[in-house]
């Protein structure tokens, strides 16, 4: 890697930081997946709104006095997040068009393994009610047992079955 | 008092402060360059630590400042957004996410971080991101059961294991620091070009040092709520701080004159309470005294309070809580509410004192014995006990 990070346990101090500002501010923490989950509710009911307001899942989103679910905490985090992001990959010369992927993959397998990694996150934030963000790092800073719970699901999982995707990284 | 959500900034005023936090939260990960997915994968690889090393000084550095802002009393930490355990669903969904972050190699936070400079990978993640809620949307009542299960409510860590938050931060802290050395000595030996090679000795072992320090200090920190609870109880403290007295037939007066500036806060349990209780009087334990919801209302200027429990000690240590969170005005009621009750609502026999105003005394008392009978009747007729709607603020993912 050729270019300039910042040094991880400072990049970890001002994301504590970040994170502590929230709760102070806000009394939440930060969050990911439930920005994913308010575009995928609000998708189904534009496409199919019957079929959203008799889905048990997705019923809960709509009825009478009940705002847009694109008008969420999350929704607007993650819109900033984007922003935040491109501004320090445009100050620190990192935007390119690129697929990344470990040395011995091809770049079409990658897009596959990636769209199931992500599928497979999609799927387990629902049940942990949060990902590495919501449930696990803003969990562990007020010290909730489902944030340490989660992250040791993460981890300890990720860690299990890493033997069996290294030729995707390695 | 911190969060200022929801009473100072308004729900839609919190958006905007969303978006300003996603641009800090999105900037800071995209420069400790969480938006590669090769770097993100290296933890589980040993060839990059860094998602351990932002991760876990992420979460002491939040945990610590949360925990010394609620020692201070500047953060209320019984309004912040706890978020619940549901036990199983929690294992078996963070199991899912940890092969699809070994598969994957982002998580949601990051796959947008990478996204927006341009990783088609990771563009690609979110796509399958939504997949996933959508494949989970449509099944859904297949596990409902499963998903609502082991419901364990807004637990914290620390409860869990028996100890005390105090403890488990330098628990934490004391890992978190040996899982930093070890880790660097793993990525050295596994990797030539390990960003390890780049940390400079010094700086990070002072950091090392100070890090210690601040979980020493936790450790060490009492809890606030209780230190205010055993000083404002302590006899000695009660003696060197004299309260204000009000007597039963002072407050009777006011209670029958209507007079508005008057705040009686009776600190007995809800059932006392519910039994029996004086006209317009609010119900709030002694540990709820500590809570934001109240704020507003003891910072009233030019009012008349007086705090009721059975005794005249308990009344005290209320009373001296209250101005050590910084109030004014405020009185203890003479006697308790048993002496209240026996000289003005159900009275034992009038005892003369032998003072000239002895019938003026009886005459009033026997006034307010009808009068404020019939005020307590008429509240518990017409008006239904305010329910007092918490505020609870909105969180989790």
């Amino acid at each position: 890697m050729n270019t300039k990070y910042m040094n991880p346990y400072l990049a970890g101090f001002f994301l504590g930081l970040v994170l502590l500002a929230t709760i102070f501010v806000t009394g939440r923490g930060l969050g990911a997946s439930g920005a994913v989950k308010s575009i995928v509710v609000s998708s189904v009911h534009a496409i199919a709104p019957t079929h959203a307001e008799e889905s048990h899942f997705y019923s809960a989103y709509f009825g009478s006095g009940k705002e847009s679910p694109l008008k969420s905490w999350l929704v607007f985090e993650v819109i900033g997040v984007l922003i935040g992001a491109f501004v320090s990959g445009l100050v620190s010369d990192r935007l390119k068009f690129v697929t990344e992927a470990g040395p011995r993959v091809q770049p079409k397998l990658r897009l596959i393994f990636a769209f199931i990694g992500g599928a497979l996150f999609g799927i387990g934030a629902q049940f942990a009610r949060g990902c590495t963000s919501g449930a696990a790092l803003s969990g562990m800073a007020v010290l909730s047992t489902a944030g340490f719970v989660t992250m040791m699901a993460i981890f300890g999982t990720g860690y299990a079955v890493a033997y069996f995707a290294r030729k995707l990284w390695l | 008092m911190a969060p200022f959500v929801p009473d100072i900034i308004s729900d839609q005023l919190n958006l905007v402060v969303a978006l300003f936090i996603g641009m800090g939260f999105g900037f800071v990960l995209e420069q400790a360059g969480f938006s590669s997915s090769r770097k993100l994968a290296g933890v589980f690889y040993g060839y990059d630590f860094t998602v351990l090393r932002v991760f876990f000084t992420a979460a002491i550095t939040a945990m610590s400042g949360t925990l010394l802002l609620g020692a201070l009393g500047w953060l209320d930490l019984e309004a912040i957004y706890i978020n619940p355990t549901w036990l199983w669903p929690a294992v078996i969904g963070g199991a899912i996410m940890g092969v699809g972050f070994v598969v994957g190699g982002y998580c949601p936070g990051t796959s947008i971080c990478a996204m927006a400079i341009g990783k088609l990978d990771a563009a690609i993640f979110v796509g399958g991101g939504l997949a996933g809620v959508f494949l989970f949307g449509e099944f859904y009542p297949l596990y409902q059961q499963f998903y609502d299960s082991s419901a364990m409510g807004a637990i914290k860590v620390f409860d869990s294991l028996g100890i005390s938050s105090g403890l488990f931060a330098l628990i934490l802290i004391v890992v978190a620091v040996g899982a930093f050395a070890i880790t660097t000595l793993i990525e050295r030996k596994s990797n030539p070009s390990a960003p390890s090679f780049g940390f400079k000795r010094l700086p990070h072992r002072v950091a090392g040092i100070g890090v210690i320090v601040v979980a020493l200090i936790l450790l060490v920190l009492p809890d606030r709520k209780a230190r205010l609870v055993s000083m404002a109880s302590e006899p000695a403290y009660m003696a060197l701080h004299p309260v204000k007295v009000m007597s039963a037939d002072e407050l009777a007066f006011m209670i029958m004159d209507q007079e508005p500036n008057l705040q009686i806060i009776d600190i007995r349990s809800a059932g006392s309470y519910t039994e029996l209780a004086l006209p317009g009087a609010r119900n709030i334990q002694l540990n709820e005294l500590f809570n934001k919801e109240w704020g507003g209302l003891f910072s009233l200027r030019h009012v008349k309070r007086v705090l009721v429990a059975d005794t005249e000690s308990e009344e005290t240590s209320a009373c001296l809580i209250v101005q050590k969170l910084g109030y004014e005005n405020c009185a203890i009621l003479q006697g308790g509410f048993s002496v209240f009750k026996n000289s003005i609502l159900d009275p034992t026999p009038f005892v003369p004192t032998g003072s000239r105003w002895d019938g003026d005394v009886r005459e009033f008392r026997e006034t307010a014995r009808i009068e404020i009978n019939k005020m307590i009747l008429d509240g518990k007729n017409t008006t239904p006990k305010e329910t007092r709607t918490e505020k609870k603020i909105k969180g989790g993912c």
